[in-house]
């Protein structure tokens, strides 16, 4: 019987002494807080994440994240007070769900004193966020048009396929037609098909019995671009010269390009891995002898079959 | 008996007063006026093979959901159910063609487990409903979440992609044609035909009306009121499968966006078609037509670009109001002496 409460209170002791021992490491911790991942895209963003935390804290060891995701924007919010009180953060990392809901809860954790890094998404009043970390949708879109610019001549014609209609698609569109303007090619009409594979194909379908002179097709984005393949290959038009332009960077896409497909002969990419950007961005405010705060806007970089090795991630799932 | 006869007698003598079970044809109709004059390419053969492939797969899944809602219940899980299912026939074809080779079998095998997940994804909906005494309304509704969650699971939030092999051996089904008509669309002709017979021709069509009209009254009548229900959601999930699988070899993938609102659109093609909402009577000839109207707007909306792609929506659900409302509206029915 002594023996045994000797043991417990061991045990006992021992475990205050370690846990003790952890608080008294003051480690660096970051929260990372972004929505579920619902489609492809997020889903490779939410893999790169979870391999940029395992990479930091390797490298780190006094560097602890906490990712989080949540379902929707008042999860987010409450997600983010969590980070705050539970886990006492130094630094968020933050990819909020829509700009207006999260902005007040993101600078509550501001007051906390943490270091604020917002991705990809603004919040609606500026100078919260120490650090900005974005991709380039006007980019995407005009990288775009310029490549059609070098295929195409006067007179030739192209179809758009659109997203959904929000924001990210008008700055594709509008940056995408304004640098097609005056090269003398027509695109003979523009439609959504929401970033989904069904659309695309059902989209195309239509364009193509509609129009009987396509030259090439700017899909916008990847599973569009699966789509209208499977339509252009349905209907045998997918040769003389026709190409197809996605966007984004899905594996599958930049391992056909790496294979020297002709139909779809770049992407532009939409980095999935601009949160572990972000991360390790933030990581190197407490880490690097030079200053991080600002704004990065990440390259819409043209994937072609020279470079696209180095976008190529067979294991993540987009 | 004399009932009947006295029905049929008044349709032959003054067909027009049948404007009610004409409304959807004549939907359909003007829509293709519309579509024509806008642009004669509508009319072009492979326009016209593409609308009636398309429409397919609502239209299967709207032959089943007339059942269902023809004996008073709502199955909100069909898109998901389609979503999973494709998954877990995907995941299932690239596990056994190490075994099977890319042959037929491998696609026999995923078609097999299709209809077996089909019939018991249908069957667990009807369970919960009759034994579980849930409102068809929350089952289903909570079914769609789980069935959707679980495809996102499966694909790891990405796209489930057919393994390119097997492809070759499985894309005629969706591609290929049979005497001048896309395989789907036999499907599809031969799934209408088995479920026109189904309601109109034997008892268990009979039983579905009776349920939807009064559940107490077909109780007390001695039907079976619980298998029969059970039975519609079974059917459900059959017609979901079978549109699954002729679904698959289209662009050999499945992803959490596969199906999202096909329920609203397969429920919405049962009621543009005639058939009550709350039950009681029901039309597979006008469901077919329903998602022929359904597939004709979304199509005629990409052949014009005289109004805005932000307001395809309003056009859709003003179509779909009036085409119901030729049917329910009175039509000078007034006129007609009620006995």
């Amino acid at each position: 019987m002594h023996l045994m409460k000797t043991l417990a209170a061991l045990t006992i002791g021992g475990v205050l002494s370690l846990s003790a021992t952890a608080f008294a490491e003051d480690k660096i911790k970051i929260g990372v807080s972004y929505p579920t991942p619902t489609h492809a895209w997020a889903a490779g963003m939410n893999w790169h994440a979870e391999n940029a935390a395992k990479r930091l804290e390797a490298l780190y060891p006094d560097i602890d994240i906490i990712l989080v995701n949540s379902p929707d924007p008042s999860a987010q919010a409450s997600a983010l007070e969590d980070l705050v009180s539970v886990n006492q953060i130094d630094a968020l990392v933050v990819l909020p769900f829509e700009s207006e809901p999260l902005t007040d809860p993101v600078l509550n954790v501001k007051k906390s004193g943490a270091f604020i890094t917002v991705v990809d998404r603004g919040l609606s009043q500026p100078g919260i966020e120490d650090l900005y970390v974005a991709g380039n949708n006007p980019e995407l879109g005009r990288v775009s048009a310029a490549y059609m610019k070098t295929r195409l001549k006067d007179g030739d014609n192209i179809v758009v396929l659109r997203g959904i209609p929000t924001v990210i698609d008008t700055e594709r569109f509008d940056a995408f037609m304004a640098e097609l303007e005056g090269s003398g090619i027509n695109v003979l009409d523009h439609k959504h098909a929401n970033w989904n594979r069904d659309d695309g194909f059902e989209v195309m379908q239509d364009f193509l019995s509609r129009f009987p002179d396509i030259d090439a097709v700017w899909a916008q984005d990847d599973d569009i671009a699966i789509g209208v393949v499977a339509a252009l290959k349905q209907a045998g038009r997918d040769g003389d010269g026709m190409f197809v332009i996605g966007g984004a960077g899905m594996k599958e896409t930049i391992k056909s390009i790496m294979d020297g497909d002709t139909l779809i002969p770049i992407d532009v990419l939409y980095p999935p891995a601009m949160l572990a950007t972000a991360m390790d961005l933030t990581v190197a405010n407490f880490k690097s002898n030079g200053p991080v705060a600002g704004r990065y806007i990440l390259g819409a970089t043209v994937i072609t079959p020279e470079n696209a090795e180095q976008f190529y991630f067979p294991d993540s799932p987009f | 008996m004399s009932d009947s006869a006295h029905d049929r007698g008044v349709q032959m003598k003054l067909p027009r007063f049948d404007i009610k079970t004409m409304g959807p044809a004549i939907a359909l109709i003007l829509l293709c006026i519309i579509g024509y004059a806008l642009n004669p390419a509508f009319a072009s053969e492979g326009n016209i093979t593409n609308l009636l492939t398309r429409s397919a797969f609502i239209g299967i899944i709207a032959v089943g959901a007339t059942f269902v809602i023809t004996s008073g219940g709502i199955d909100l899980s069909v898109g998901s159910m389609a979503a999973v299912i494709a998954g877990v026939m995907i995941i299932i074809m690239n596990n056994v063609v190490d075994t099977f080779g890319a042959g037929v079998t491998t696609v026999l095998i995923g078609c097999g487990c299709s209809v077996i997940l089909g019939l018991g994804a249908g069957w667990a909906n009807g369970f919960l409903t009759t034994k579980g005494k849930i409102e068809a309304f929350i089952v289903t509704l909570g079914t769609m979440g789980i069935y959707r969650s679980l495809v996102t699971y499966f694909a790891d939030g990405g796209t489930l992609s057919l393994d390119f092999s097997i492809r070759g051996t499985y894309r005629p089904v969706y591609y290929d044609s049979f005497f001048g008509l896309p395989i789907p669309v036999w499907v599809f002709i031969v799934v209408a035909i088995v479920g026109w017979i189904l309601l109109n021709r034997t008892a268990f069509g009979r039983y579905c009306m009776a349920i939807g009209s009064n559940e107490a009254v077909a109780r007390y009548s001695a039907i079976n009121v619980d298998r029969i229900k059970t039975w519609t959601y079974v059917i459900q999930g059959l017609c979901v499968s079978l549109a699954t699988i002729i679904y698959v070899p289209r662009l050999g993938s499945a992803s959490s966006s596969t199906g999202v609102l096909w329920e609203l659109e397969a429920i919405a093609a049962v009621i543009i078609g005639g058939t009550v909402l709350k039950g009681g009577y029901g039309r597979i000839g006008g469901t077919i037509l329903g998602a022929l109207i359904l597939t004709t707007i979304g199509n005629i909306l990409n052949f014009t670009d005289l109004i805005s792609n932000y307001l395809n929506g309003t056009m859709q659900g003003l179509i779909i109001i009036v085409a119901v409302w030729l049917q329910r509206g009175d039509w000078g029915r007034a006129r007609r002496a009620k006995t």
